[in-house]
């Protein structure tokens, strides 16, 4: 067997009573697409700062090429040829792509002064290492995720990288863009480069990886080539918990539609829309991330109003211009970004499931009635079994799938009849998202239409009784999960 | 034709020419109204009044770059002048101005390191840091040294303050108007500054610390060392701006340069400088200084009163800076417009 690249021998590491690595061991070979996958918290982070130095191990160590390190410093792991592209990408948006791609190469070089025509010179030449192009004068700032991410990457291939480690790279990635990153990591494999791909998206495991390690509690549960897992196995590993696969079937369909649009349509965004929601049942609506779908769910929240065409509610025509038009029609919304558009996340939990319904749990005077508050956080709290030792601590506190819940909370506490969800489990991790989608699926048992805006294909399959695909702002196709996969619903997005 | 077409459009993304233009339009205004503007001795005057606010606006501008903020630049420039004009009274100094200039490029060097010590080394914020520290400058100008107004400055200080390059004769006012010397003292800081900031690292490091603080450590920046370098040179060029305000003056006073930070901050601003730091360009900060300076100085030309001085800087202010934010927005849509035509292609 040739010689590994780099080995880990049972790391551990631990921070203020908090064991987070436990006897970590796993290897690397030269040119190897590796994926480390986990749940959030599961250590992931730790072991790459492990790896490129930033942290200390408390016992075990590093191998690079056989030789062994008890603790390695960044300056020593950037020598070994380990380059970290961190979620933010570590770029400068105020400067030129020029001088974000040749800052790192004269800086190692103790270089005082500035030529311009060599920072050029060291530009040009780290784009054409990928076969990229991208205007050395523009502002990276002005850039997209996507191009931002090919500076961090050849920007790492200037230093002699052997190894590239990415966290979450695909995160903010359109799938086009997710493509585009493959051939990349596939081309350096060609040169000889490995790449250890951080994820917790189950397709994207399968698609790029060859081996694979999953870590758990800051323990490896699996680790082996890529090939051998399927995705019962990689949720199970990932979770520790066994997952039936539950597809949504819609029971008590009403019969007239709760919800209606006719030929809707939002200048620029999308036209002639028109479809219907029925009590009971679960539509989900998906297409790129350009096709309208986002503007669609907001336009049906009164965010962003229609202006041609009409909506119905009970098969009255109404007029929908704010979110409190919306909310006076029973609509609810869970937001695409939660962060920003549908918690607070300095406020406690409890303030914000009781938000939205705050004017009915007033006394006489305006005064804000106590007792019926708490009473109502602690019976979502149970109800959506969200995983906190006390309700007044602040949003922030939560993982991603906890604060998915109260966002799910907040609009369930004013009696929705219609929910409108935009990307209900994004960046959720497996166990909540399987436990929302339950929620999803009584609900509708219990007589709410919900709407699913999502590009997680699994996830529309899985829990929706019809499929409406979206293209450049119309439906193109509307689908039964029965009889569709993946593949099929893409070919229609594209 | 192509080419011209690029460059217009790329000076139409960048603040200097509505700046320009309006600076244009103002001094075409007063020119109109008074006659008097570009009359030799007016000129000269308004170059010679902005030496010490373009001083000022050069530190200020460095700072806002690096991300930061300092409201204690007057209190220092005041504390530096006021202990080197009061020390050399005292031991009688008679010799020439450069001694001034040294000892006060000195206090300024150890003043300006107590910021940066506070705001790089132990990473607290600066406007925090630089509020406290003007009180504390202040405190040690009034308690440690007894300030009260000097009105007789060391005759090398005197001297130089009266020197002038060349006089300006307005040949129908008669009216004349000497260009201070002093004012190759600021031509020399801002080429200086120019060139630390376009060709050296470590005025790169000032903009990559201002664009983003992790980004540049990560990338190999000595951050600490390039704050308090930097907050050093800022402390040295405004303590300059202070001894030659000192001796254009005549005579030392220690509270009249107290309350200019924030038409300095607000002529940076207007010359394009993103308060949030990491962007912006010298010739922006002087323009929009320069506009500023040209308010406050020829406003009588036109007319209006004095007293509402204040109202047309601010006035001027919340124009400028409403045009830049105006432009922002407008950059944002044309981006957001071009991703998405690449993603449909």
């Amino acid at each position: 067997m040739s010689e590994s690249l780099l080995e880990t021998v049972g790391i551990y590491k631990s921070f203020v009573g908090v064991q987070a690595l436990k006897n970590v061991s796993f290897s690397m070979q030269p040119g190897e697409i590796h994926c480390l996958a986990g749940e959030n918290g599961s250590g992931k982070s730790t072991l790459i700062k492990v790896i490129s130095g930033v942290y200390t191990p408390d016992a075990g160590h590093i191998e690079f090429q056989g030789k062994q390190y008890k603790k390695i410093s960044p300056i020593d792991a950037i020598n070994n040829g380990i380059q970290v592209i961190y979620q933010d990408f570590s770029v400068f948006p105020n400067l030129t792509v020029m001088e974000n791609l040749a800052f790192n190469n004269e800086l190692a070089e103790g270089r005082r002064l500035v030529n311009w025509k060599r920072m050029k010179s060291i530009a040009e030449e780290a784009l054409s290492k990928i076969n990229v192009s991208i205007d050395l004068d523009a502002y990276v700032g002005t850039l997209s995720v996507a191009e931002k991410q090919m500076i961090a990457i050849s920007r790492a291939l200037m230093q002699d990288a052997r190894l590239i480690i990415m966290d979450e790279p695909t995160t903010a990635l359109t799938k086009k863009e997710v493509t585009n990153l493959f051939e990349i990591i596939t081309q350096l494999k060609a040169q000889g480069i490995a790449t250890l791909f951080v994820s917790h998206k189950l397709n994207e495991v399968f698609e790029i990886s060859e081996r694979f390690t999953i870590l758990r509690s800051g323990e490896v549960v699996a680790s082996g080539a890529t090939s051998d897992l399927d995705d019962r196995k990689f949720s199970f590993y990932m979770t520790g918990r066994e997952f039936e696969k539950r597809n949504f079937k819609a029971e008590n369909v009403s019969k007239n539609p709760i919800f209606r649009a006719e030929k809707a349509g939002l200048s620029n965004h999308f036209s002639d829309i028109s479809f219907s929601l029925r009590q009971g049942e679960i539509i989900g609506i998906t297409g790129l991330l350009d096709s309208g779908r986002t503007e669609l769910a907001l336009s049906m929240f009164g965010v962003r109003p229609i202006d041609k065409g009409t909506f119905f509610v009970d098969e009255k025509p109404v007029s929908i211009r704010s979110p409190r038009d919306a909310i006076n029609y029973d609509i609810g919304y869970v937001p695409e970004d939660r962060l920003s558009e549908g918690l607070f996340l300095s406020q406690s939990i409890a303030d914000n499931i009781v938000i939205s319904k705050i004017d009915q749990l007033t006394k006489k005077a305006g005064v804000l009635d106590k007792e019926q508050r708490s009473k109502e956080v602690a019976r979502w709290v149970e109800n959506l079994a969200i995983a906190t030792p006390d309700a007044n601590n602040a949003s922030q506190t939560l993982s991603g799938g906890n604060q998915q819940r109260i966002v799910l909370a907040k609009w369930l506490a004013c009696n929705p009849r219609i929910l409108v969800m935009n990307g209900p489990t994004v960046g959720v991790d497996i166990g909540s998202k399987h436990d929302i989608h339950g929620i999803l699926h009584d609900l509708a048992k219990n007589g709410i239409g919900i709407i699913i805006f999502s590009d997680d294909l699994p996830e529309v399959i899985e829990n929706c009784s019809r499929i409406l695909v979206m293209k450049n702002g119309t439906i193109v196709t509307e689908l039964s999960p029965e009889n569709t996969d993946e593949k099929m619903i893409l070919s229609y997005m594209l | 034709m192509d080419t011209t077409r690029t460059l217009l459009k790329k000076l139409s993304r960048r603040n200097e020419p509505y700046i320009f233009l309006v600076l244009l339009a103002l001094c075409l205004l007063i020119e109109f109204r008074s006659g008097q503007f570009f009359s030799s001795n007016n000129l000269v005057d308004i170059a010679s009044a902005l030496i010490v606010p373009g001083l000022f606006a050069i530190g200020t501008f460095l700072v806002i770059i690096s991300g930061g903020i300092d409201v204690s630049f007057p209190a220092l420039a005041s504390l530096s002048m006021y202990a080197t004009t009061k020390y050399l009274l005292d031991i009688n100094y008679q010799g020439g101005v450069w001694a001034a200039i040294l000892m006060a490029l000195v206090i300024g060097a150890l003043l300006g390191a107590f910021n940066g010590l506070f705001i790089g080394y132990f990473k607290l914020p600066a406007l925090i840091v630089t509020l406290g520290s003007s009180s504390v400058f202040k405190g040690i100008m009034q308690g440690a040294l007894n300030s009260k107004q000097l009105t007789i400055i060391p005759s090398g200080m005197r001297n130089w303050g009266t020197s002038a390059i060349f006089t300006a004769r307005n040949p129908v006012s008669g009216l004349t108007s000497r260009m201070p010397v002093a004012f190759i003292a600021f031509v020399i800081v801002l080429l200086f500054v120019f060139f630390i900031l376009k060709y050296t690292m470590f005025g790169r490091g000032i903009y990559a610390i201002g664009g983003s603080e992790v980004s540049a450590h990560r990338a190999g920046f000595n951050v600490v060392r390039t704050k308090v370098v930097m907050y050093i040179m800022v402390g040295m060029i405004a303590s300059l701006a202070g001894v030659i305000r000192a001796c254009m003056m005549q005579q030392a006073h220690p509270t009249n340069m107290l309350g200019m930070e924030m038409n300095i901050i607000a002529g940076v601003v207007l010359g394009g400088t993103a308060i949030t730091g990491g962007r912006g360009t010298l010739l922006g900060c002087m323009l929009g200084t320069l506009l500023i300076v040209i308010v406050e100085n020829s406003m009588i030309l036109l007319g209006i009163p004095t007293s509402y001085r204040s109202v047309f800087t601010g006035a001027m202010i919340i124009i400028g800076t409403g045009i830049s934010a105006y432009q922002v927005m407008h950059m944002n849509k044309t981006h957001s417009k071009r991703t998405k035509s690449k993603e449909a292609a």
